[in-house]
C-alpha cells in the first residue's frame, strides 16, 4: 500500500488544516472506497482549570502540596531510622501489636511514594494538556528515490572499503568474528566439572552407625518404639564438618518403627530390622527433605508439592508427581544391639536426573 | 383419730404430711442404703481405678471396648499410658464427638480428678508412661536456641517454624500449639496422639523435649510480640501471597478505576 491509496481528506495536512477550536468535527466523507464516513474526533471539551485561572493556580498548589508532603515524609523517614529504638512495640488499631520501627518506616517510605505519583497524577490530569491528538499512520516502506540513494551509497561504501578484493582482509575479519564468542562459551565451563558419581554415592556404608540428630548418639534397636519418628546421620559426620550440609542432603534418613505384621512390602521388611525401617528423607520429585510422617496411616507427605508415600508398602508414591518411591536404606543390629547400616542406598536418592536410568 | 382427720383441711396439714413423708424416706435411706466405708480394699490407687472404670464405662466404652481391648471405632488402650490420657481427655479430644479424619480438641468436660480416675484405670490396664511432673516440663535451666533447632529437626515439617500448625493428607492437620500448656506438649511428644508420631524418651531425652516447650513459649506463647503486626496465621506464604494479591493489588486497581472513572472536564456528562 502506497500514500495514494489513503483518501485525502485523511492525510495530516488535511486534518490538521480542518482543526478549529471546536475540535475536528467530522472529517470522513463517505464514499465509493470507503463506504463508512470517519466521524473525527468528538469536540474537545476544556477543564475548569483550561478556563479559571484561579482554578489552575489551585491544581497547582495541590500538586506542589503532595511533593512537599512527600518530602516531609522522607525526611520522616530519616527521622525515624535514627530515632526510634527497633525494639519497641506499640499497639495500632487494625494491625494489633507492631514493631513501631518497622511500622514507622513502611508508613513514611509509602506515603513518600504515593505522594510522587498521586500529585503526578493530579498534575497530568489538570494541568498539563489534554488537547486530543490524531497521530496518523504512515506507509513503511521508504520513498524510491531515498532507497536508491541508500543502495548507491551501500555499493560505493562496498567498493571504497576493497572488501571484495582484498580477501586476506575479509577472511581474517570473519574469522576473528567468528572466534569471539568462544571466549564466552569458555566461561561455561565454570558451572562444571561434572558431578560424577557423586549423585550415586552417599556417605552411608556397610557397618556405619546410626547416630541420632537429637542426641547425637548412635540409636539402639530397643531405642525405637513403634510409631516413633527419629532422624539419623551417618556416624561420623558432624554438624562443624565442612562438608556437613553437602553430605547430610544426600544421607539424611527417617526411621519409624511399624508392626512387621502391618509392612506389606517383602523387600522392605527383609531391609528393617524387626519393623525399624530406615528411608532417605529427600523426596524423589524435586528434592525437598520430608518428614511429614502418620503415624496411624504410615504415609509420608510432601509439603512442597504433596507428594505422599506409604512406609508400609516400600514408600511407594500413593499420590502426587514424585516419580518413584523412596530409596530404602538396608539395616540391621551390631553384636551391641546398635542399628548399622548394611550399605549404601542401591539407588541414588532425591529427584531423578537426566543420566539416572 | 376424729382430732387429726378434723384438723386435715387446715392449711398446714400439707405441710407436715410432706415433712413427715420426706423423714421416712431419708431415714429408710440411711438405714437400707450400701455404705462405701463397709469395702474391703480401700487404697486410694484402687478407689481411682474403680472410678476410673466407671467413668471409662459411660464415656470411652462404646469405642474403645469394655475392657479398653479396642474396636473397630477405637484403637486399644492396653499400653498407652497416664500421660494418653491426660492429654486425650484434658485437651478435650477424647472423647470424640463423632469419627472422622481427625479429632479435634475441644472444650474439656472432665475435671483433673476424673482425668485423673481414668488415668488409672487405663494404666492397669497396661504399663505406659506416666503423667510428667513440673520438673519435667517445666522451663526452668531449658536451652531455648536448642529447642529451636530440636523443634526444626523434630517437629517443624507439621507444625510450621514457630509451631502455628500445618495441613496433612486427607483433611487431617497438624494443630496450632499457641496455648497449649507444657505439659500437654510433653504427654503429645511422649505419646504421639492420632498420627503423630510419638518422640520417646529414648530417643528425644527429657532435656530435649524441656528445651521444645521453651522454645515454644518464646515464639508462639501468650506474650509473644509479632514485629510484624498482622500474622495472617503465620502459615507463611499462602496466606501472605493471597493477602497481597487481593488487598494489595485490589487497592491499586480499585485507585487506578478511581482516577479514570472520575472526568477532568467542566463539563461532566
Amino acid at each position: 500500500m502506497s500514500s495514494q491509496d489513503i483518501p485525502e481528506e485523511n492525510l495530516p495536512a488535511e486534518q490538521s488544516a480542518g482543526h478549529n477550536d471546536h475540535g475536528h468535527g467530522a472529517v470522513g466523507v463517505a464514499d465509493e472506497k470507503n463506504p463508512f464516513a470517519d466521524p473525527g474526533l468528538p469536540p474537545h471539551e476544556h477543564r475548569i482549570q483550561d478556563i479559571d485561572e484561579r482554578a489552575a493556580r489551585r491544581s497547582e498548589r495541590t500538586v506542589a502540596m503532595m511533593f512537599v508532603l512527600s518530602m516531609l515524609a522522607t525526611v520522616g523517614f530519616i527521622v525515624s531510622y535514627v530515632a526510634i529504638p527497633h525494639d519497641r512495640t506499640i499497639y495500632v488499631f487494625p494491625i494489633g501489636h507492631i514493631n513501631a520501627l518497622n511500622f514507622a518506616l513502611g508508613l513514611t517510605l509509602g506515603a513518600a511514594l504515593f505522594l510522587i505519583g498521586a500529585g503526578a497524577v493530579h498534575w497530568a490530569r489538570t494541568l498539563m494538556s489534554d488537547e486530543e491528538l490524531a497521530d496518523e499512520r504512515h506507509p513503511i516502506e521508504a520513498e524510491p528515490e531515498v532507497k536508491a540513494k541508500v543502495m548507491a551509497d551501500f555499493k560505493q561504501g562496498a567498493k571504497e572499503s576493497a572488501l571484495g578484493r582484498r580477501k586476506l582482509i575479509r577472511n581474517t575479519m570473519f574469522g576473528a568474528l567468528a572466534l569471539f564468542p568462544l571466549s564466552g562459551v569458555m566461561l561455561l565451563r565454570d558451572l562444571g566439572p561434572l558431578p560424577g558419581t557423586k549423585l550415586r554415592h552417599t556417605l552411608w556404608s556397610k557397618g556405619k552407625l546410626l547416630v541420632n540428630m537429637n542426641t547425637n548418639e548412635p540409636l539402639r534397636a530397643s531405642d525405637v518404639a513403634v510409631g516413633s519418628l527419629t532422624f539419623a546421620k551417618p556416624e561420623g559426620l558432624e554438624e562443624h564438618d565442612h562438608e556437613f550440609q553437602t553430605e547430610i542432603a544426600k544421607a539424611a534418613l527417617m526411621i519409624v518403627r511399624i508392626q512387621p505384621d502391618d509392612i506389606k512390602d517383602k523387600r522392605e521388611l527383609e531391609w528393617s530390622h524387626e519393623g525399624i525401617v530406615a528411608y532417605s528423607k529427600i523426596c524423589t520429585h524435586v528434592g525437598c527433605p520430608i518428614s511429614l510422617y502418620e503415624q496411624q496411616t504410615h504415609h509420608v507427605l510432601c509439603p512442597c508439592h504433596q507428594s505422599t508415600f506409604d512406609l508400609s508398602d516400600g514408600a511407594r508414591v500413593i499420590f502426587g508427581p514424585a516419580g518413584h518411591a523412596l530409596p530404602q536404606l538396608r539395616i540391621g543390629v551390631n553384636d551391641e544391639g546398635y542399628l548399622e547400616a548394611l550399605g549404601d542406598f542401591d539407588e541414588p536418592v532425591g529427584p531423578a536426573f537426566w543420566e539416572r536410568g | 383419730m376424729k382430732k387429726l382427720s378434723a384438723r386435715r383441711r387446715h392449711p398446714l396439714a400439707a405441710v407436715v404430711v410432706l415433712l413427715l413423708a420426706l423423714a421416712c424416706t431419708g431415714g429408710l435411706y440411711v438405714l437400707l442404703a450400701p455404705t462405701s466405708e463397709a469395702k474391703a480394699d480401700t487404697t486410694a490407687q484402687s478407689l481411682a481405678i474403680d472410678e476410673g472404670k466407671k467413668l471409662y464405662a459411660v464415656g470411652c466404652a462404646s469405642c474403645h471396648g469394655t475392657g479398653g481391648q479396642g474396636t473397630t471405632d477405637g484403637p486399644s488402650l492396653v499400653g498407652v499410658g497416664a500421660a494418653a490420657v491426660d492429654f486425650q481427655v484434658g485437651t478435650g479430644r477424647m472423647p470424640a464427638q463423632q469419627p472422622g479424619a481427625q479429632v479435634p480438641k475441644k472444650k474439656n468436660i472432665y475435671s483433673q480428678a476424673e482425668i485423673d480416675q481414668l488415668a488409672a484405670y487405663i494404666s492397669s490396664l497396661g504399663a505406659g508412661p506416666n503423667v510428667p511432673t513440673e520438673a519435667q516440663y517445666g522451663p526452668e535451666g531449658a536451652d531455648i536456641a536448642k529447642g529451636g533447632e530440636l523443634f526444626r529437626t523434630n517437629c517443624a515439617q507439621c507444625h510450621n517454624f514457630t509451631g502455628k500448625g500445618g495441613a496433612l493428607t486427607h483433611g487431617k492437620f497438624a494443630p496450632d500449639l499457641e496455648g497449649v500448656s507444657p505439659k500437654h506438649i510433653y504427654e503429645a511428644m511422649q505419646t504421639g496422639p492420632q498420627n503423630m508420631p510419638s518422640f520417646p524418651d529414648t530417643t528425644l531425652s527429657e532435656q530435649n523435649k524441656q528445651d521444645i516447650i521453651a522454645y515454644l513459649d518464646a515464639v508462639n506463647g501468650e506474650d509473644t510480640e509479632s514485629p510484624g503486626g498482622l500474622e495472617l496465621g503465620g502459615l507463611g506464604p499462602v496466606s501472605e501471597g493471597l493477602f497481597g494479591w487481593i488487598f494489595g493489588l485490589g487497592s491499586l486497581i480499585a485507585v487506578a478505576v478511581w482516577v479514570a472513572a472520575r472526568t477532568a472536564k467542566a463539563k461532566k456528562s
